[in-house]
């Protein structure tokens, strides 16, 4: 039994080995007209894959319509995706590979602050340009060090501002907060704090849980004993899901409750149910595609996207699939003009102006490499199970 | 609350084998999503999902011993450790694979807004998970007293070689109590699915969780782990409400520690049975 | 040490020296230099935990903690502080040694599944202090723009630098160790792990040497922390958890628990198995992960280098010091 062990054992490292070893010498495909690549690094497994999955199926989905349509002026389109398993450490190998061994000129994702603050150094010494789809205001500041790196998603600053500008428009301006204890939580506490005294709103409580807590009564307990005017609640995963409900059934939702972005997505709804009645957050507008107004410059990208996606995937849009969209698209855009030179990429980029996607209608210039504003933003409330836009 | 009844899956396996079975957090992660699988899925009513998952859950227990553990009775410590680390892992990520890393939730067991008790408000589920946790810690009881299968499985814990010279089979009963503790775990995780979701990888830190409350209730006691399990739930709260709540898991971690490094054998278990037992 | 040991010993040297020389020519491989890198710094955990686990006896789910402290210390003190990276580095080994040692007296007189489950706990307490203490570690969100290292006022950021910095450290880690295992010490460790009682009864200070060895091996996991941190240039608790811990107890298994040379490979294969070769199976990596630490644990407890020396027919394989209790 131990010899039969044994050569089990052996049999499975070895074809571990050989598994890697093939990938290696097997030569990739080789094309009559040269592929333009681009390389993408998203957080497939691991905790941040329920942003990488549709991230990585948007990428895919958008690369293969270019593809059908000829490629970039008549070079197919080739997407070189990569996991970095929501870890630090591999997101920061799996640039590297994509700079050394497939050579892109330009990359999309990461998808988490976290992991793209790891890679911020990489790119800025190999001078390659990065797109990252993380909303992390420090992805694009200090402006010097970052002279490679943008990023498509809104900064948390503008959700809060935007929040704020609501919140004086109703006339709440006592608030509480609640957040979870990852990046995205947490940095939105930040921004919270900060803007909150130069906006005139005053936040009378300040509470934190962990992104795997199963009950919030006590955080929502303290809360209530501050009587606030209206309460945020900033987090990701189940316990966006466990706030509202536990909002709901202490009773407490006769105090408006707004959700971070990151509760704009239909499973969401589906899972919080009726609870989520009445929730209001500040939403980008790839998310309500068909309730805005004719009028918005977006409607009709967001709405092809919408249909492209849910008649591929058969499954509801999100956030973070607009983001892979806006990137990708951008990237697309830049080959298109430029060819895949990294630094033509980089300037083309910083002076893309008007340019309409699923989060906002971007413009960037050599010191903003976010090109967003809290306009780019779109108050929605919970009517009836789906979202409609808020009343101001 | 919940920890008890982790707690209690832990003491079982324990009991019988004096192995700490790290993937007992995963039992009570496939009970809630097997639930999920059969009221979403096949569309079954909530109480018969409740039975299905467990006896789904009992079934990989029966798996895990069977090809594994027996394989490694005479394994070291250390490699029994790493083998029920590795087989936690495999679950995880078998349920990542089969039900995708998204949260799942399941309606509560009876209808009903929460009842309001002074402020607090209460759930019905809850009381749901207190009922099942103290139906199962009497069921165990009296298992393990009284009936001939509790016994031998106890004999065989306190000396497999005796217990088998008098005839008890003691491959089945440490079968018996994989299968127990699967079973338990699983009820522990459909009851608490309709409150906090479950989702593939809650596991980890409710198995520690609840191997701190088995530890401080006495490894072996099972209504020491129902105390222990209601004292960790209390000083999470109470954590949660006047300490930052961000380190309210840590709560159960240090009472973890403290209670390995100061009073192994728990709270309620006895100090002489302590001193017999290996730490 | 005998020849052989010194003929491995020179011999990997030389392998490792002029590795990144073969790959770089290699467009599909040169990224091969990152890697080893990184390898080469988690060698430096797993030679501790080797010297630990396969040689004390002793299990220990903590080293991510010991390898997040030595990190963070360096991170926060050349950040905040401004101080010399260099510098820093002793503070992050003595801060560990400090709180292995605190942590060690208690726990390591527990055994097998106790002292696993203390040292998980541990573990995971010090991850939840890093998320939480936001005004310290900038918690989740992370630590950014850390200063990298300098050597006479160049910056060390090329991998090839890092590369010869991190495994020369690594070689000198080895030598250390080996020494240690040599003498006395080394002697009394494995009369520990054979039969603990035994040792006592003949006046081994069983206690104060496994405290020893735990120290050691947090010092070593801290040390490769700072050079992490200053690699990376950013922190966050992810790279930290039990996960980690895990993975490098499954580097330190699957090499062979009983050999330095055993943790060694059993890194370097690892490594690579996790950042390059199991991409094809990105989704699978738990499940794949979870397989080899199974499949390892039941039939191959010696792991890689047992088979290796067996297949050599050299080196007699002492019988009992994997299987059998602890």
């Amino acid at each position: 039994m131990r010899g039969l062990g044994k050569s089990l054992a052996s049999v499975v490292l070895i074809g571990v080995l050989l598994g890697g070893l093939w990938n290696v010498v097997v030569p990739s495909r080789v094309d009559a007209a040269e592929p333009y690549k681009i390389g993408a690094v998203f957080s497939i497994t691991g905790v941040g894959s329920f942003l990488g999955e549709p991230e990585k199926k948007t990428a895919e989905m958008i690369a293969e319509e270019v593809n059908k349509k000829g490629g970039i002026n008549g070079h197919p389109l080739e997407l070189v995706v990569y996991d970095d398993e929501s870890d630090t450490t591999k997101c920061n190998l799996a640039v590297k590979k994509l700079i050394k061994k497939d050579e892109v000129p330009v990359i999309v994702g990461p998808i988490r602050s976290g992991e793209t603050l790891a890679v911020v150094s990489v790119v800025e010494e190999a001078h390659v340009p990065l797109i990252s789809c993380a909303t992390s205001y420090k992805i694009v500041t200090p402006i010097e060090s970052r002279q490679w790196v943008f990023k498509v998603a809104a900064s948390d600053a503008h959700v809060v501002a935007k929040l704020f500008d609501y919140m004086k428009a109703k006339g709440w301006t006592k608030i509480a907060i609640m957040t979870d204890s990852t990046g995205y939580g947490a940095s939105a506490r930040e921004e919270f704090l900060r803007l909150a005294p130069e906006s005139g709103i005053t936040i009378l409580a300040d509470e934190r849980f962990g992104p795997q807590d199963t009950d919030l009564t006590p955080q929502l307990t303290k809360i209530r004993s501050t009587q606030p005017q209206a309460i945020v609640n900033w987090s990701v995963g189940p316990t966006q899901i466990i706030a509202v409900k536990n909002w709901r059934d202490l009773g407490m939702d006769s105090i408006p409750l707004f959700q971070s972005h990151g509760f704009g997505s239909k499973k969401n709804l589906e899972l919080a149910g009726k609870a989520a009645e009445g929730v209001m957050l500040a939403l980008a507008r790839v998310n309500v595609g068909p309730i805005l107004p004719d009028s918005q410059p977006q409607k009709k990208a967001i709405l092809d996207y919408t249909k492209a996606y849910e008649d591929r995937f058969k499954e509801p849009i999100s956030s973070f699939g607009g983001h892979a969209s806006d990137a990708m698209n951008l990237a697309i855009a830049a080959l298109q003009a430029v060819g895949p030179d990294p630094a033509k990429i980089r300037d083309y980029l910083e002076k893309t102006t008007k340019f309409v996607g699923m989060h906002g209608i971007f413009n960037f210039t050599p010191q903003d490499h976010n090109g967003l504003s809290k306009d780019d933003l779109e108050m929605v409330v919970v009517k009836n199970g789906d979202w409609a836009l808020a009343t101001w | 609350m919940i920890y008890a009844l982790v707690a209690i899956g832990y003491n079982v396996i324990y009991n019988v084998t004096e192995i700490i079975n790290f993937a007992q957090g995963e039992f009570v992660m496939l009970g809630g999503l097997f639930a999920v699988f059969f009221v979403g899925t096949l569309r079954l009513p909530v109480g018969v999902a409740f039975f299905g998952a467990i006896i789904a859950t009992g079934c990989v227990g029966f798996a895990m011993e069977r090809f594994v553990i027996r394989r490694a009775r005479d394994a070291s410590v250390l490699s029994l450790i790493i083998i029920t680390i590795a087989v936690s892992i495999l679950l995880k990520g078998t349920a990542m694979f089969c039900w995708g890393k998204d949260p799942y939730v399941l309606p509560a067991f009876s209808p009903g807004g929460p009842i309001l008790f002074g402020g607090a408000a209460i759930q019905p589920q809850a009381l749901w998970v207190l009922g099942v946790s103290a139906l199962i810690v009497i069921c165990l009881t009296l298992f393990f007293r009284r009936s001939i299968y509790g016994k031998a499985m106890l004999a065989c814990a306190d000396n497999p070689s005796a217990a088998r010279m008098t005839g008890i089979p003691v491959r089945q009963m440490v079968l018996l109590s994989f299968v127990l503790s699967a079973a338990i775990g699983a009820a522990a995780g459909v009851v608490i699915t309709p409150i906090s979701l479950m989702e593939y990888d809650r596991g980890a830190l409710l198995g520690l969780k609840g191997f701190g409350a088995a530890v401080l209730g006495g490894l072996g006691e099972f209504h020491g782990a129902l105390m222990a399990g209601a004292i960790l739930g209390l000083a999470e709260s109470f954590c949660a409400g006047y300490l930052s709540s961000g380190y309210k898991d840590a709560v159960a971690l240090v009472l973890l520690l403290l209670a390995l490094f100061f009073k192994p054998e728990g709270l309620f278990g006895s100090s002489e049975a302590a001193k017999l037992k290996e730490f | 040490m005998s020849r052989k040991d010194w003929g491995i010993f020179l011999g990997t040297m030389l392998l490792i020296g002029i590795f990144p020389w073969l790959v770089k020519p290699f467009k599909a491989v040169s990224h091969y230099i990152d890697i080893m890198v990184f390898a080469g710094i988690f060698t430096l955990i797993s030679i501790g935990l080797s010297m630990l686990m396969g040689y004390a006896g002793q299990i220990s789910m903590a080293q991510a903690a010991f390898f997040g402290i030595g990190a963070y210390t360096s991170g926060i003190l050349t950040t905040r502080f401004g101080l010399n990276p260099w510098l820093v580095m002793p503070a992050g080994m003595l801060l560990a040694a400090v709180v292995a040692w605190l942590l060690g007296i208690p726990a390591l007189r527990l055994k097998g599944h106790y002292l696993a489950m203390a040292t998980l706990g541990f573990g995971v307490i010090v991850h939840i202090v890093l998320s939480e203490e936001v005004n310290w570690t900038g918690g989740p969100s992370g630590m950014a723009d850390i200063p990298s290292l300098t050597i006479a006022g160049a910056r060390l950021t090329s991998e090839i630098a890092y590369y010869y910095l991190v495994w020369a450290a690594v070689f000198l880690v080895l030598l250390f160790c080996f020494l240690v295992l040599h003498s006395r010490v080394g002697r009394a460790l494995r009369a520990i792990h054979e039969e603990q009682t035994a040792a006592e009864a003949m006046g081994v200070p069983t206690a104060r040497l496994k405290v020893q060895v735990f120290v050691l091996s947090a010092v070593l996991a801290a040390l490769a922390g700072s050079f992490y941190t200053h690699y990376v240039t950013f922190l966050n608790p992810g790279s930290f958890n039990l996960m980690w811990s895990i993975r490098f107890m499954l580097m330190v298994m699957v090499g062979g628990m009983q050999s330095l040379w055993g943790a060694l490979l059993g890194t370097v294969l690892m490594t690579f198995v996790g950042n390059e070769w199991l991409q094809v199976f990105a989704d699978f990596e738990i499940l794949a992960y979870g397989a080899i630490l199974l499949v390892v644990a039941l039939f191959l407890p010696r792991g890689l280098v047992s088979l290796i020396s067996q297949g050599f027919g050299s080196r007699k394989v002492r019988p009992s010091l994997a299987d059998g209790s602890s």
